[in-house]
């Protein structure tokens, strides 16, 4: 099996031009679902280690691209299913364009695969460039004015931050030029090699702009501003991989620049730099969760506050790297459900306004309990997963140097909490105000969410022995 | 041959002032295409003398700008500003004097941060590392003070294109495969910015980006 990780990037991007060639709309989900299966078959069989985790030095495989992969594999397949139901009745948009989501997803999958199994940081970057370009279309499906806006945001200011960080990989390359290592190209190996005797300005300058580049991405602030408005105007599965997946990719970036920092023996600049966007993106986000009243916004700034915990973990450093990678599987699983959701709440009520919506558990009950149930995850209670992440973080905030740190870090995610709590609560209970009836919940609009939410819960009571290894041997790549 | 080199360097960085000073579409597009070609010339004036292995990759690379950057982008976004029948004035937030004041401060500012910045290996002419910065730079410019979509556009290939110099230092490191990715991005995105044009001129009867502003808390 040496030939499966090109397989798992050549598969999605050749189907994705079939797809584009057919037009046909079952014939594009038919595609779309058995590449996402064959997807998720492949990166569960790299977990059992037979499998060549490498091809020659573009494509290499290591345990946190494989984490990774595996979070965007089994999201995607996920995702797939319940496109199903979305496709063929939920749109309400007679100017969408259905015959297109199947390929810009497909090359969507294809882009996201190669920034987890790539360690070249050059091709890295233009994978990532690639997840940009392959999902605006994505972003403007429905053709109204606000969708429009939102690609043309989503575009501009993600091309440009990252311009900024192909900028920072050639800086890590000048860094390097100096030393021995100068002709092994732009790899991970050969910058980590290359990183005790690199030029000092270099590494940091290349830090910097990876980090405001690849943070662009990620949706931290400053230029975090694309986001509420791309994930709250895209259609929602579009937005649970959005969220869950790409953000994880972009987080993946950055991490590599870190790992490269972490072989310097120099990084405390780099763990600053990490602490201070993460609280500061954690506070924003929380400012505009606070009386958010469109629920798709919620989520999304919700996301950066999750982005930021897990910047604030990086930073911190040790048992909060694990935390930090744990937290990002986490906040994948419960944002990707909690997204979905949102769906099968806008197609019900047909608006995102959080005031115009009341009684979900009444009017579809599924739905709404599991809203709650991702609602309460993604706060950070016991007994779900995130909780646990959070924790770590916090403890390993709160017995370092700075315990201040962990006090701040405690009372954001109270904030962040309340200020979910009073838009989602009320649009939970009450009855449905015009005694409207039941709506019907079709099996692949709540049984994917149900998935995540249950994994969010058997990861929080039992992880997996094999998570928790992966987790740990990542975080020592992270300096943890 | 750092005199070819050189003039052809002097030559982007005089084209992206010269971007800043035109106040019309179509011949900012135009700019942005000859910029396109003094750039794509740029590896062959450096490394095409000294290299004899590398020759084979720096042709294909130049080859590759040179179709990417002169031919298909301006002809992309030439396409773009007829279908969207625009004024043809780029409409700049700033106004044009002060904008190209503040270009030409921040061609300065780069020659100073290319004397400031000290390569580990000096780069083949010393003018590379200040004028990198300057496209970049004032790339940035056009990129903030201009509501044309198209425009923006041209800013952000400035901005690649200053990237673009910076990368000329490390043609040794860089795979030929990653070149060829970076170009086919900037060139399916600018397909995609290019089809988000046309949709915006039809969805709204113009191409202001200051007027995309209805999502906001």
């Amino acid at each position: 099996m040496t030939g499966l990780l090109p397989f798992l990037v050549v598969l999605p991007a050749a189907t994705a031009l079939l797809a584009l060639a057919l037009r046909g709309l079952r014939a594009g989900l038919a595609i779309l679902l058995g590449v996402a299966l064959l997807h998720a078959a492949g990166t569960a069989f790299l977990w059992r280690g037979e499998a060549s985790k490498s091809f020659g030095t573009l494509l290499q495989l290591d345990v946190l691209g494989l984490i990774f992969l595996s979070i965007t594999s089994a999201l995607f397949l996920l995702v797939s299913l319940s496109t199903i139901p979305y496709i063929l009745r939920g749109t309400h948009d007679p100017q969408a364009a259905p015959h297109r989501f199947a390929p810009c997803l497909l090359a969507f999958l294809a882009a996201m695969t190669l920034v987890a199994v790539t360690q070249n940081l050059a091709l890295m970057w233009a994978a990532v460039e690639g997840t940009t370009l392959a999902s605006a279309p994505l972003v403007y499906f429905y053709r109204r004015r606000g969708a429009l806006e939102a690609a043309w945001k989503y575009l501009l200011l993600c091309s440009v931050g990252i311009a900024l960080a192909l900028l920072g990989t050639f800086c890590l390359g000048v860094a390097a030029s100096g030393g021995p290592a100068a002709t092994a190209g732009l790899t991970l190996e050969a910058f980590r090699g290359a990183a005790p005797a690199m030029a000092r300005p270099w590494l940091k300058a290349a830090f910097v702009l990876a980090l405001v580049g690849y943070g662009t991405k990620m949706g931290l602030v400053p230029l975090h501003t694309w986001l509420p408005d791309t994930h709250s105007q895209a259609p929602s599965p579009v937005s649970a991989l959005l969220s869950g997946a790409l953000l994880n990719c972009a987080f993946l970036a950055i991490l590599r620049f870190f790992q490269v920092c972490v072989a310097s023996g120099d990084f405390a600049f780099a763990r600053t730099l990490l602490v201070v966007m993460g609280f500061v993106s954690i506070g924003v986000a929380c400012a505009f969760m606070v009386g958010q009243s469109d629920y798709k916004r919620l989520f999304a700034y919700s996301s950066i506050e999750n982005m930021g915990v897990v910047a604030v973990g990086v930073g911190i450093g040790g048992t909060a790297a694990y935390g930090a990678v744990f937290h990002s599987v986490n906040h994948s699983l419960c944002k990707a459900g909690l997204f979905l959701l949102a769906g099968n709440v806008l197609r019900v009520f047909g608006t995102t306004s959080a005031r115009k919506v009341r009684g979900v558990i009444a009017r579809i009950p599924l739905t709404g309990i599991l809203l709650a149930a991702l609602f309460l995850a993604i706060g950070g209670l016991p007994p779900f997963a995130p909780f646990w992440s959070e924790f770590l973080i916090f403890q390993a905030a709160f017995r370092g140097p700075h315990p201040w740190m962990g006090v701040l870090f405690l009372a954001l995610l109270a904030i962040a909490f309340l200020g979910m709590a009073g838009t989602l609560l009320p649009m939970l209970q009450g009855a449905s105000g015009e005694h409207a009836p039941r709506a019907r919940e079709p099996l692949l609009t709540v049984l994917p969410p149900f998935l995540l939410a249950a994994a969010a819960l058997a990861i929080g009571l039992y992880p997996p022995p094999a998570l928790t290894d992966a987790l740990r041997r990542a975080a020592v790549l992270v300096g943890g | 041959m750092t005199g070819l080199a050189d003039f052809l360097l002097l030559v982007v960085a005089a084209l992206a002032l010269s971007i800043v000073a035109t106040s019309r579409l179509t011949s900012a597009v135009r700019l942005s295409a000859l910029q396109g070609v003094a750039l794509s010339l740029l590896p062959l004036a450096l490394w095409g003398p000294v290299l004899d292995r590398h020759v084979l990759p720096v042709v294909l690379m130049s080859g590759g700008a040179l179709a990417v950057k002169a031919v298909a982008i301006p002809l992309l976004l030439s396409r773009a500003i007829r279908q969207a029948n625009v004024r043809r004035e780029a409409e700049p937030f700033i106004s044009q004097h002060v904008s190209l004041l503040i270009a030409a401060a921040l061609v300065g500012f780069s020659f100073w941060l290319g004397r400031a910045l000290v390569l580990p290996r000096p780069a083949p002419t010393p003018l590379l590392v200040p004028m990198a910065f300057a496209t970049l730079l004032v790339g940035f410019v056009v990129l903030v003070s201009r509501r044309k979509a198209v425009t923006q556009v041209v800013g952000y290939l400035m901005l690649e294109n200053g990237i673009f110099i910076f990368g000329q230092t490390l043609v040794e490191q860089v795979p030929f495969a990653v070149e060829l990715g970076i170009l086919l991005d900037l060139l399916v995105g600018v397909f995609v910015m290019g089809i988000a044009i046309h949709h915006i001129s039809r969805e709204f009867e113009h191409i202001d980006t200051e007027r995309l502003s209805a999502l906001r808390d």
